[in-house]
């Protein structure tokens, strides 16, 4: 029973944090009140990012910072349309899906002779026990705890990000930027600036999110590794109401919703594929729940005209 | 002169197409390939047999239906990205009631067509209603519902006496099911063969799975486009789309038009499922990932800018690029995916579509200031 309790938040943990990542991305933007919804394009292509560059280099590492920069830059293909443009930021994000994607499997493509998925890695990213030498010969029952070395760094980034937005100063110009932008330009604030660093940052974590999945969970890119987490990112950020520590949170819930699918596979009757709708049917109850109660970011998807408040 | 042009919706997206083609075109360089060959193949091919064109055209059916769902929704302040979910809801549809249902011809693939849009139909009313009820962003309710559906479709041809045994997919419809101008028995009779055989054109036409699906979405898109611009009801939805809070006033019911339009939006996605199934699919599969039909339908009515009748266009245009990209890829192997990328910044460049009139007036008032 112990093992199976520990199995469970191990794997909550394990699905959990790619979707942390990702969330604190999505708080950043939409409190900056840049509506990024192309969070799913920029993971898919940091995860193939990661995965390809830390095959040929075969460093995980270099991967995941790869994976992250990869992201990065096509947040500011965003940015630009968004911010520079004053574009629709909707119909942005929904292309940065498709070039996202398009571009992953493209160069998989071109990369790995012609097939869809990267080939597997030798080096994933270490486990955290592993690591520190920790003998599971004496503690067998903690062997199912074994979590892998992006939880952790999960956790550390959501309270770095929770530290910068409410005690920084950069944290504070950020969120007058997405709450009333107009305020912040008055006292000198460069919205626009703020606003590039905020987007720049969301497909950074993305990335990582992307880099968690194909360098920790799995050990390759495939073109559905990447299925829908950028989506539940976001639901994510409203059920955290636009707080690192809420996102988090609810990022946890999401993978202990998958977890228990996984479990309850494994030790009842119910068919996986009704199983695997889980998580799904979860993130509708709880924004049924708690939607409500969140209040968003003023001027999120806003552009920023000057002169116009 | 140049003013008017720059405001003129079809420039936008021409330019967009222009973009798309040089943003392809550099990636295609980029990966160590001749864009110009690439795109030469594209048109020539394309172009070379009537076959092709007439598989261009039922690859478009489908895709301009669920551009007509999303760019309903558009009208109407509702952006529906669970296009994908209600198309495979009608796919579900099609491919139970065609082969477990026993009726006649005609009427057979009618009643499932029916049925099939309304389960498109109540699914994205069910955003709609989560919507109303409970204030859920309908982006994400309805990329929720996308993957529930998915699973639930898995479930489905999963089960015995669906499952074709041994297989991962279900049973093939029954012939009085299907869409098909011809059914394939009769081309392949005495008199089918006696019928084509001084007609080569229609012969070679006809070995694709050419349908009723094309002028089934041509009509729907004809309907759609007079029902936002020309009835009560469509005054009413896009008035709600336009200004919730000044439609209200007004004492038009909110609610009751976002669930309305959510559902004629999911109706037409479902409708695309039937037409699949019912045309060329015959059957469900347990699928490894969405098929995409859904997300092109966004692509489809974006490029339109959400007008129904450039639906029709569009999903034409789009499935002359997909078809194009396979041939591409079948001669010199550049991957197919070149397309999604050209896609994604055709979409991209239509993002940006508000620039050209706000450069206009920027324009007119710098002449004004001049003079």
């Amino acid at each position: 029973m112990l093992n199976v309790i520990f199995l469970g938040i191990a794997i909550s943990l394990m699905y959990a944090a790619p979707l942390c990542f990702t969330a604190l991305g999505g708080v950043i933007t939409q409190r900056a009140g840049v509506d990024n919804i192309g969070l799913e394009g920029m993971m898919a292509f940091g995860a193939f990012a990661a995965a390809a560059s830390a095959y040929f280099s075969n460093n995980p590492w270099l991967g995941f910072l790869i994976g992250a920069l990869a992201g990065g830059i096509l947040a500011l293909v965003h940015g630009f349309i968004a911010i520079t443009l004053k574009g629709d930021q909707t119909i942005s994000g929904i292309a940065i899906n498709f070039i996202g994607l398009g571009l992953a499997i493209f160069f998989t493509r071109i990369l790995f002779n012609g097939m869809a998925s990267t080939d597997a890695l030798q080096r994933k990213l270490p486990k955290v026990f592993q690591s520190l030498g920790f003998n599971f010969e004496k503690y067998p029952a903690l062997r199912a705890l074994e979590i892998d070395i992006t939880v952790v760094l999960a956790i550390v980034a959501v309270f770095i990000v929770n530290f910068v937005l409410y005690k920084t100063v950069y944290g504070l110009r950020l969120r007058a930027c997405g709450e009333h932008p107009a305020a912040a330009d008055t006292m000198g604030v460069s919205v626009s600036k703020i606003r590039y660093s905020a987007v720049f940052l969301s497909g950074i974590f993305a990335g990582f999110g992307g880099g968690a999945m194909t360098l920790a969970v799995i050990s390759h890119f495939t073109p559905t590794v990447i299925s829908g987490q950028g989506f539940i990112a976001l639901a994510a950020v409203i059920f955290g109401n636009w707080r690192p520590i809420g996102a988090a949170l609810a990022c946890l819930l999401f993978g202990f919703a998958q977890a228990l699918a996984v479990l309850l596979s494994s030790y009842t009757a119910i068919p996986t594929q009704i199983l695997a709708t889980l998580p799904y049917i979860l993130t509708l109850l709880v924004l049924i729940l708690f939607v409500g109660r969140s209040v968003p970011p003023k001027a999120n998807g806003q552009p920023y005209f000057k002169g116009e408040a | 002169m140049f003013k008017r042009i720059l405001k003129k919706p079809i420039t936008a997206i021409f330019l967009a197409l222009i973009f798309g083609f040089i943003a392809g075109a550099l990636v295609l360089w980029a990966a160590g390939y001749n864009p110009f060959q690439a795109y030469a193949i594209m048109f020539k091919s394309v172009f070379s047999k009537p076959k092709y064109l007439a598989q261009i055209l039922v690859n478009a059916a489908p895709i301009i239906l669920t551009g007509l769902a999303v760019a309903f929704a558009y009208n109407t302040g509702l952006f529906n990205i669970g296009a994908e979910g209600q198309y495979i809801a009608g796919t579900i549809i099609a491919a139970m009631l065609g082969y477990f249902w026993k009726l006649p011809p005609f009427i057979h693939p009618l009643v499932i067509m029916v049925i099939a849009f309304l389960a498109g139909g109540l699914l994205a009313a069910l955003a709609g209603w989560l919507k109303n009820r409970f204030g859920i962003h309908e982006v994400i309710s309805t990329i929720m519902l996308n993957w529930v559906v998915f699973y639930i479709n898995n479930f489905i041809a999963n089960q015995p006496g669906v499952q074709v045994f041994g297989s991962v997919h279900s049973h093939e419809i029954r012939d009085s099911a299907s869409l098909l101008f011809f059914s394939k028995d009769y081309l392949r009779s005495e008199a089918g063969r006696a019928f084509l055989a001084d007609k080569p054109f229609l012969r070679d036409i006809l070995r694709t799975a050419l349908s009723w699906g094309i002028p089934i979405a041509i009509l729907l898109a004809i309907l759609y486009w007079f029902i936002l611009k020309k009835t009560r009801l469509g005054y009413e939805m896009r008035a709600v789309g336009l200004n919730k809070d000044a439609a209200e006033f007004a004492g038009i019911s909110v609610p009751k038009n976002v669930f309305l339009s959510m559902f004629i939006s999911g109706g037409a996605a479902g409708l695309a499922g039937a037409v699949v199934v019912l045309s060329y699919g015959l059957y469900i599969s347990i699928l490894g990932a969405h098929e995409g039909y859904g997300w092109d339908g966004i692509s489809v009515s974006l490029i339109a800018q959400a007008n129904p009748l450039a639906c029709i266009f569009s999903g034409i245009l789009f499935a002359f690029l997909r078809f194009g990209g396979q041939l591409v890829q079948a001669s010199i192997q550049a991957p197919s995916e070149i397309i999604n990328i050209m896609i994604g910044a055709i979409v991209l460049a239509i993002a940006v579509s508000s620039l050209l009139p706000r450069l206009a007036d920027y324009l007119a008032r710098k002449e004004q200031s001049n003079a």
